[in-house]
């Protein structure tokens, strides 16, 4: 099943991903695939992440936009969560 | 001009306003401390670090504006970290600003180096770690932005010592943050809560902090008493509405009045205005002012349906939003629902204890209530001597009260009272505590005396962790473990060993005299009341059962 992603405009500085995990994790929220890079002249950051459906959804990402360091969250169900599906290839890892 | 980054941050904080800071100097933070010595800043030295992040937080709360402690890296670090937990859980406007290892050494274990960009990180409203010493000149005006802006909170700035040390070249000195006037709330947000208010024949206010915060509690009381709307406050919204007014409910939740708990069941309409729903104060949520249409205003966007779900909402500041309510809103006596209330008090109010002892806690509290005057600010720590002040204490203005009202934290009161009386020079400070409590916090007697603050502490010594106590009494069987302290120190001793005057209250003939007459000393003074330990406080409701099963005095569920 597709599962939902918050596309997540962040600052782009060394804590910048722990706020963001330090977040799912305080208010116990599971979260399922972590895509993100620096973007444009590297000033800012873009992260895609994949999360459960929940009730609690809406708050989170209430908290989220909350944070300094994000400038946007936006929860997406148009993108194609294939994105993480490499994530799945249980095969050796090439080298 | 030509500057390194110790000099930076004390010019910034001398240019936002800061006159007084607290702290401790170690290693990693000296350089800031040599910076400060050829300042105009104000040290007041501390004797432990949470002692200055208290100090700060006394001052903020009275000040209404972002204060300033200091902490070196490592344990000058972690001992801050309740205090700025604290201050997260109040809203409270901290900046705190740590010295780290230099950043050559950071993530090599170096001596007396933590992770305090990690360990702030859930505590704060946010954190930084400065990476040079030009950064500083954004970083500094932007921490007091974010600790004052919104809903406040503390800030932690990190600064490796080598970046104290570095020198920068700049032209100007940045801005420093001014907050600005709150935004209107659109016309459109308005109009429907007016025509709720309209449509309703029992509204409630139910406030707290957000009040106090957004300077509003005046604009409250016009509010309330144009449409004869009752009050009730949470703890951290004592002082925004006077209790005799007979509007007044008091405090809500766990050791609310009855009446205050009946009277949020019957309501139909809930005006929910600076406040998150703390469970402290709805107490089992599915059964809060269950027939009630639920408005909630808040300055933050996120507190909005967290808990409870609003039929309407405003996320902005509260105080903008009760202004544009006011001409909204008609002059309607209420006669029924205030007829109501008024029977609620009179059939369920708050009952005093059986009998006039002046040491019963209730009773002495009580006294100190008609002694204080409108200048006064009282602290406290936690525990039942926390519950009796909150319940018994006539708060008449906001910034009166200063109460750890949401992480709880023994050890508050006394260094909490030095910072008021700090931030308030002409006021009289009354700290209350309990022996439990103030054990954590004593060392600051020391700062106090130095200093010679016209801070009154009265401890109400039942040689117990009385609210565990209680709970082990009430929910566990009385199977009593671990609240009682087999030594006690003789506290009026200790306070004479700082050079504090001191007495006991139980060695006074006229108790009640001998408190008057400690209020009235010029420095401080400790006073020690022993009380009973066996001493409960009611009404109180289980922790988790619905804010109608109260328990009372006769041990009668209400
Ligand atoms: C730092 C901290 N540790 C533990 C607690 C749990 N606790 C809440 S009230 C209390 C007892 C407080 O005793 P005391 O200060 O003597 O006040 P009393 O209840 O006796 O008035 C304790 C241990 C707490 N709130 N804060």
């Amino acid at each position: 099943m597709r599962k939902p992603v918050i596309d997540l405009l962040v600052d782009n500085h060394p804590g910048v991903m722990s706020h963001i995990t330090g977040l799912f994790s305080r208010r116990a929220f599971n979260l399922e695939g972590i895509l993100c890079g620096p973007i444009g002249d590297r000033s800012h950051s873009r992260m895609f992440l994949m999360v459960d459906e929940q009730d609690r959804l809406p708050q989170l990402l209430k908290e989220l936009v909350r944070l300094h360091d994000v400038q946007s969250a936006t929860l997406r169900h148009d993108l194609d969560s294939s994105i993480f599906d490499p994530l799945q290839a249980t095969g050796e890892i090439a080298n | 001009m030509k500057r390194n980054g110790a000099q930076i941050i004390t010019t910034l904080i001398e240019r936002q306003g800061i006159d007084t800071v607290t702290g401790i100097p170690g290693g990693a933070n000296l350089p800031l401390y040599d910076a400060l010595q050829s300042s105009n800043i104000r040290h007041i030295l501390a004797r432990h670090e949470q002692g200055a992040g208290f100090i700060a937080q006394g001052m903020a709360r009275v000040t209404g504006k972002a204060q300033v402690c200091l902490g070196t890296s490592g344990p000058g670090a972690t001992n801050l970290l309740t205090a700025i937990a604290d201050a997260k859980l109040d809203s409270i406007p901290l900046v705190a600003i740590t010295g780290q290892v230099p950043s050559a050494m950071i993530g090599t274990d170096a001596f007396q180096e933590v992770d305090t960009y990690g360990l702030t990180l859930p505590i704060t409203k946010h954190n930084f770690m400065a990476r040079s010493a030009a950064e500083l000149l954004k970083l500094i005006p932007l921490a007091f932005e974010l600790a004052e802006s919104g809903r406040p909170g503390p800030i932690v700035v990190d600064v490796p010592k080598d970046i104290f040390l570095q020198e920068t070249e700049f032209d100007a000195w940045p801005e420093p943050w001014v907050k600005p006037a709150p935004d209107d709330i659109p016309e459109a947000k308005i109009t429907p809560i007016a025509e709720a208010i309209r449509e309703a024949q029992r509204p409630l206010l139910y406030v707290g902090g957000g009040i106090i915060a957004s300077n509003s509690a005046e604009d409250l009381q016009t509010l309330a008493r144009k449409n004869n709307i009752p009050v009730t406050t949470t703890l951290m919204g004592l002082g925004v509405f006077p209790p005799e007014d007979s509007l007044s409910l008091g405090m809500l939740g766990m050791h609310g009045a009855r009446y205050t708990n009946m009277a949020l069941d019957e309501a139909d309409l809930i005006l929910a205005f600076g406040v998150r729903f703390d469970d402290r104060a709805t107490g089992k949520v599915s059964a809060f002012c269950p027939n009630a249409r639920i408005v909630h205003v808040d300055i933050d966007p996120s507190e909005i349906s967290k808990i409870k779900p609003a039929h309407l909402s405003i996320a902005g500041d509260v105080g903008q939003a009760i202004r544009a309510l006011i001409p909204q809103v008609d002059a309607n006596p209420r006669s029924e629902w205030t007829a109501r209330i008024a029977e609620l008090k009179q059939n369920f109010p708050f009952e005093m204890p059986p009998n006039e002892d002046p040491m019963q806690p209730v009773n002495l509290l009580a006294a100190l209530g008609n002694m204080l005057n409108g200048d006064t600010v009282v602290s406290t720590d936690v525990g039942q001597h926390q519950m009796w002040a909150a319940q018994i204490l006539p708060f008449r203005h906001p910034r009166s009260f200063l109460t750890s009202g949401g992480l709880g934290t023994m050890g508050f009161g006394l260094p909490a009272a030095i910072g008021a009386a700090l931030g308030r020079p002409h006021a009289r400070v009354v700290c209350i505590s309990g022996d439990g409590s103030f054990f954590m916090n004593m060392q600051e007697l020391s700062i106090l005396a130095e200093l010679n603050l016209p801070v009154t502490i009265l401890i109400l010594n039942n040689r117990r962790l009385g609210l565990v106590r209680q709970q082990q009494e009430l929910f566990y069987g009385e199977r009593y473990h671990a609240s009682q302290f087999h030594n006690v120190p003789d506290f009026v001793a200790l306070a004479q060993a700082f050079g504090i005057e001191a007495f006991n209250l139980g060695d006074a003939d006229d108790p009640i005299a001998a408190l008057a007459k400690a209020l009235e000393s010029p420095g401080p003074c400790l006073i020690e009341a022993p009380i009973d330990p066996m001493e409960n406080v009611f009404p109180m409701v289980a922790p988790g059962a619905a804010n109608s099963q109260m328990i009372t005095q006769s041990g009668a569920k209400a």
